[in-house]
């Protein structure tokens, strides 16, 4: 099982055998054809869009451009001198790292949690299970505007929590100080549901004579979670690891309909800070200076996670 | 043995612990779902003063509106359209590569899958300005094929990599008896491939569909006229309008997320197998 994880979930395949068929005949024409009938669609499809744009991207980044005519205007580094010289991203970069802090101290031992007490089989478990992996499967957009009403200050539902004591209700997220918060709260809300999903199927597939051997040696209920179940599971857990590194680096949907990044770019991922700067305006150059930091970052911490945590499996 | 009795007894603690716990979490959940789908039922003055409870009013015409305006049903069929198009894409695509990657051994075909697999590595946004131009220079800006082409082309690592490995667990005497009998490659992946490979087709078609459904950022870059806006760029639109007339929004958030969660009820598990297919599939 951890080995397959590995492969299919991270970073690549490449390295697995491929079955060798072995066929008397002339038939090397007939694979010969497939080679060429079936395999260009997909290079050409993923070198036009995918690879392609990271190129120019880096290319992009050395001019001033504002996306019309030919790029002209080259100016070296001064993109990412500019880049690294707005507090904005700086910001950015802050808050991509608190979106990973919450979502590794808060949702993923919400999500294990809950995996451990939906894994059994009880009467609602499985209904309880499609209701907290919803919120996942929900648009980002429309997740986003469902809390903007929740935290709105006239209309929303904390609004009317906070005036059932008397108090004057709060504008969070038109606040530097609760914007983000507000933000990490629903990122939790919604994500907590896919991690929990990830931990049940682990669990499902675990090898229940282990547990039962713990128990039969006079383990504990709990010493036997603690040094057989959770142990077995880390594979899991460096994958759930993953994906919420992976998945606060590419936040943006989320942001939009809440904050758009702000007030005063408080709220800012790195997308968001790059749609805000470089799309919205159309400078070219710079958004693609930050767009290759963003890649570097992305690529970067790959191969880092792969090398240091998954490389054994 | 007899622990399991004891867990399952009515007033164990733990037990009791474990019940609240859930309930707790589930009416997190629960309750900002269920204020959506009944703050679209209120008037905004109701909605002020009781966001949470049950409308004491029903007002049917907030939906009703929204159900017989054309700009609804327009969203939904331009989400629709681009949705199959990646999906059609994908598939097509993907399906063919996999079969290539799993069943051809060939000079450079595990140097091309690692290529493939790159498209894991970062997320679209990165590149979405030469993307931007690209597509513009291809003369697909403000078209659907637009907005699906770069879709299906970063969805594709992850396709073909599931196909790839499912395809391989097709038995291959069944491919060298297929052979020995005169069929060919192509046949054998129209007519076997393919028709055994349904379930998998299918988690593929549905994280894609779902994904594609919900995508933001790309539409935003490449669309610039409203009439071919998805439902996501809409409905911003529609909340930029109607600033603070709440239960008109909630109202047309309620009806966007309604396909989706049909969707979600109908295929849950293709929907489950395919989002956590990183570690189910394992």
């Amino acid at each position: 099982m951890a080995r397959r994880t590995a492969s299919v979930s991270a970073i690549g395949a490449a390295g697995e055998m491929v079955p060798q068929v072995r066929v008397r005949g002339p038939v090397w024409d007939g694979r010969l054809t497939v080679l060429i009938l079936f395999l260009p669609p997909a290079l050409l499809l993923f070198t036009l869009f995918v690879v392609l744009p990271i190129g120019e991207a880096a290319w992009y980044s050395g001019f001033n451009w504002n996306g019309f005519g030919r790029p002209t205007n080259w100016i070296g580094l001064d993109n990412y001198r500019f880049v690294l010289e707005t507090r904005a991203f700086w910001l950015a970069l802050r808050n991509n790292g608190l979106i990973i802090a919450v979502s590794l101290a808060i949702q993923l031992p919400l999500a294990l949690t809950l995996a451990l007490m939906l894994a059994e089989r009880f009467r609602g478990a499985v209904a309880l299970r499609m209701l907290f992996f919803m919120p996942y499967i929900l648009a980002e957009i429309a997740t986003g505007l469902i809390f903007s009403f929740v935290y709105d200050g006239d209309y929303g539902l904390v609004a009317s929590i906070w005036r059932s004591f008397g108090a004057e209700p709060p504008h969070l997220l038109a606040s530097t100080d609760t914007a983000m918060l507000a933000v990490l709260i629903v990122i939790v809300w919604k994500y907590f549901g896919f991690h929990m999903m990830l931990f049940i199927a682990a669990l499902q597939s675990l090898d229940k004579s282990l547990v039962e051997a713990a128990r039969i040696d006079g383990a504990t209920q709990s010493q036997a979670l603690r040094h057989v179940v959770i142990p077995l599971l880390y594979p899991t857990i460096r994958l759930s690891v993953f994906f919420a590194i992976v998945g606060s680096l590419q936040l943006f949907d989320l942001v939009m309909p809440l904050t758009r990044g702000g007030p005063a770019d408080s709220s800012n991922t790195m997308v968001s800070f790059l749609y805000n700067n470089g799309i919205s305006r159309m400078r070219v150059g710079y958004g693609s200076a930050i767009g290759v930091i963003l890649f570097a970052i992305c690529v970067t911490f790959a191969f880092t996670y792969k090398r240091w945590f998954m490389r054994d499996e | 043995m007899s622990n399991a009795r004891i867990i399952r007894a009515p007033f164990d603690p733990a037990m009791l612990f474990k019940l609240v716990f859930l309930a707790v979490v589930a009416i997190i959940v629960l309750v900002p779902l269920l204020a959506t789908l009944f703050g679209g039922f209120k008037s905004l003055g109701e909605l002020r003063v009781n966001p949470f409870g049950l409308p004491r009013h029903w007002e049917w015409q907030n939906y009703a509106d929204i159900l017989f305006s054309a700009r609804y049903w327009q969203l939904l069929r331009n989400s629709l359209i681009i949705s199959t198009l990646t999906v059609a894409l994908t598939l097509i695509v993907a399906s063919m590569a996999a079969f290539t990657f799993a069943h051809i051994r060939f000079f450079g075909s595990s140097m091309l899958l690692s290529y493939l697999t790159l498209g894991l590595l970062f997320p679209a946004a990165t590149a979405v300005l030469p993307l931007f131009i690209k597509v513009r220079d291809l003369g697909l800006l403000d078209t659907y094929f637009g907005v699906a082409l770069p879709q299906a082309a970063f969805g594709l690592a992850m396709s073909v990599l599931l196909l790839r490995r499912f395809f391989k667990d097709i038995p291959y005497e069944l491919l060298e008896a297929a052979l020995v009998d005169g069929c060919s490659y192509i046949k054998f992946f129209r007519y076997v491939t393919l028709p055994l490979s349904r379930p998998i087709l299918a988690t593929v078609g549905t994280i894609t569909f779902v994904n594609s459904w919900n995508a933001y950022l790309l539409p935003l870059v490449m669309l610039n006229t409203d009439a071919l806006y998805p439902w996501p760029l809409g409905i911003m639109v529609y909340q930029g309008e109607y600033s603070s007339e709440w239960h008109l929004i909630l109202a047309f958030i309620t009806l966007t997320i309604l396909p989706t969660i049909i969707i979600f009820l109908l295929a849950q598990k293709h929907i489950v197998a395919g989002l956590t297919a990183g570690a189910v599939k394992g």
